[in-house]
């Protein structure tokens, strides 16, 4: 079959490759239908994520139909099946899944120990997402393996377009999980750096939980008008200082909620801590570049909350975090417990309160995708979400 | 390089930190070029460059020029490669007063390591701008109709607020009166 593989920094190509077979009971097999590239996944191809190696399929944004199951999961899938696939691989039994808390599934990471080195205790296997998380086969390809079918799927009903589905496995719970953790009153300014695909689901969950003001940042001048549309007063951090916009929104409080969707590889405008942290980076002393939350400690309303569904992989500098403790914020984070959030918000979609393809704005084959991921990372041609047709 | 502004794009270059970094060489380029014409004799003076006050002005007009060029014309590229160009003569004039018995070698030294500064900027600019594709970009998608509501944004605001927050995401309790303008100002404790 064809796929994208991972070759090196900045080097993704479009290769055969053998065809995935059921490896254990309780995989499946799915024929994709559709497939999307992700922020995440960004991170990777600029190689600021280690744990990947020369020859990983990427991808973990997938849906299609199951065209195999293993014995153990026949009870639960059957050949035909309409299927989207979460982003993380979940046993469905262990304790952390039996309390919802799905991304860090103690049983699915088969590289779990060198995670826990990493990290202290591992976390769940994903796909297509470096081997410090499983080192699984992504869906950017023909066909996909997956592992634990029988609680890693979410079944989708027939007639509505892979479009607006599609989105069920990442970025959209992933917006509504940010703002959940918001625990958003209808008093409540929400700021959310960065109109990503993340950050634009984000948007769209605050207002629909409700929020006073959605306030949204980036300097991308499409992102910020779709960012707009989507109801966010907008700020553009390359032309407005972002600390005294926010503070003016908010009567001099401060927003209420603070969202952090563009992750470490934020962008500054040439102040010191950012070329601080350009510094560090060259020579090893830092990975990641946690510009945003430095803004988002110094600006949130005391009692606050900052909610990050950013990704970071590493050690970060200078973080205010007298600010955070004597303001008493509170930090709420993680990869998203995709299957905790799907049925509530398939039912959304279903009932026409939201429809997740507005962020579509390119649609390719595989043959394309290489180039897709870098007009996607310069943000050229407007694009903002580049979805795969195998 | 990796995005674009209104402004970048009216340029055709959709690099706005290298914009700013040709726009800064500009204002440079004038300053310079003012202080060559406004005061070439004490120049010369401390160059050891003595009855060279003639050249020294006319390099502060081509600095005036440069720097005007570069922050006028549509595309600054061959400005900053004019810059690039004026460097070498710098280096070349200045390398000059290195001959002989100059007392003021030491003084030439520093202006050549300041020029010499000055010239990897100058390269690394030039360099940057010639990258970028000479084609103007493609206007600017209109995104403006992309809500994600199909039924308008009226009925969607709010429309999940029969969502239940799990409380393990819910901001404590105790913490709730203070972030919300209506509580009272000093929540009394329940005792
Ligand atoms: N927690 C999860 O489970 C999860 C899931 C999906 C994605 N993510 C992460 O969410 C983040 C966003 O993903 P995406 O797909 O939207 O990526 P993206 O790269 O398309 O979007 C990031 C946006 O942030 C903007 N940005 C950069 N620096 C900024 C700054 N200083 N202030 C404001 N905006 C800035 C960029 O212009 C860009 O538009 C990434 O880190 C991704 O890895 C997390
Ligand atoms: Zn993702
Ligand atoms: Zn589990």
């Amino acid at each position: 079959m064809k796929a994208l593989v991972w070759h090196g920094t900045t080097d993704i190509r479009c290769d055969s490759v053998p065809d995935p077979r059921i490896e254990h009971p309780r995989d499946a097999i799915i024929k994709v239908t559709s497939c999307a590239i992700c922020g995440s996944d960004l991170h990777l191809y600029d190689h600021f994520m280690p744990g990947m190696k020369s020859g990983d399929i990427m991808g973990h944004e997938t849906m299609g139909e199951v065209v195999d199951v293993g014995a153990e999961s026949k009870g639960k899938l059957k050949v035909g099946d309409r299927v989207v696939i979460p982003f993380t691989i979940i046993c469905g039994e262990c304790d952390q899944c039996k309390r919802g808390n799905f991304s860090v599934c103690e049983r699915t990471n088969r590289n779990g120990h060198i995670a826990a080195k990493a990290f202290g205790h591992t976390t769940a296997g994903l796909f297509g997402y470096t081997h410090l998380t499983g080192g699984y086969a992504g869906g950017q390809a023909e066909y996909l393996r997956v592992p634990f079918a029988d609680a890693t799927h979410i079944k989708v009903p027939d007639g509505i377009p892979d479009e607006k589905l599609l989105f069920l496995s990442d970025i959209f719970p992933t917006g509504w999980q940010a703002a959940v953790q918001c625990d958003i009153q209808p008093t409540d300014t929400v700021a959310i750096w960065g109109c990503g695909p993340v950050g634009q689901m984000a948007i769209r969950s605050a207002i629909l939980l409700g929020a006073k003001q959605v306030i949204a940042i980036d300097r991308v001048p499409e992102r910020l008008a779709m960012a707009e549309a989507g109801g966010a007063v907008t700020i553009n951090f390359d032309e407005e200082s972002v600390i005294e916009r926010l503070n003016e929104l908010t009567n001099g409080r401060g927003p209420e909620k603070c969202i952090d969707a563009v992750g470490m590889e934020a962008h500054a405008t040439a102040t010191i801590d950012s070329m601080y942290d350009r510094v560090k980076q060259a020579t090893m002393m830092e990975t990641d570049r946690p510009h945003v939350l430095r803004e988002m400690a110094y600006v949130c309303r005391p009692a606050g909350t900052l909610s990050i569904p950013g990704v970071y992989g590493g050690l970060l500098d200078k973080i205010p975090f007298g600010a955070i403790m004597n303001k008493g914020l509170t930090i709420r984070t993680g990869q998203t417990h995709v299957n905790r959030w799907t049925d509530d918000l398939l039912r959304r979609i279903e009932d026409g309160q939201i429809d997740p393809s507005f962020v579509i704005t390119h649609t390719v084959s595989l043959d394309e995708g290489p180039d897709m991921y870098k007009v996607f990372r310069d943000k050229q041609d407007g694009c903002i979400k580049v979805v795969i047709k195998p | 390089m990796r995005y674009e502004t209104e402004r970048t794009r009216r340029r055709g270059h959709a690099d706005t930190a290298t914009d700013t970094l040709a726009r800064g060489l500009g204002l440079f380029s004038i300053a310079l070029g003012i202080a060559e014409i406004a005061a070439p004799r004490a120049l010369a003076r401390a160059l050891g460059m003595k009855g060279q006050e003639g050249l020294i002005a006319g390099y502060g007009v081509r600095e005036i020029a440069t720097g005007i060029g570069i922050l006028a014309s549509k595309d600054p590229t061959p400005w900053i490669w004019g810059r690039v160009a004026g460097d070498g003569l710098d280096l070349a004039t200045l390398a000059t007063a290195l001959e002989g018995k100059n007392p003021k070698k030491g003084n030439v030294g520093i202006a050549m390591a300041a020029v010499a500064g000055v010239t990897a900027l100058d390269v690394y600019c030039a360099q940057t701008l010639s990258r970028e594709s000479p084609h103007p970009l493609p206007p600017m998608q209109d995104y403006s109709g992309r809500t994600g509501y199909p039924r308008g944004i009226e009925q969607s605001h709010g429309a999940a607020r029969d969502f239940e927050v799990p409380p393990d995401f819910r901001t404590p309790e105790a913490l709730r009166p203070y972030t919300q303008p209506e509580a009272p100002r000093h929540p009394q404790p329940s005792m």
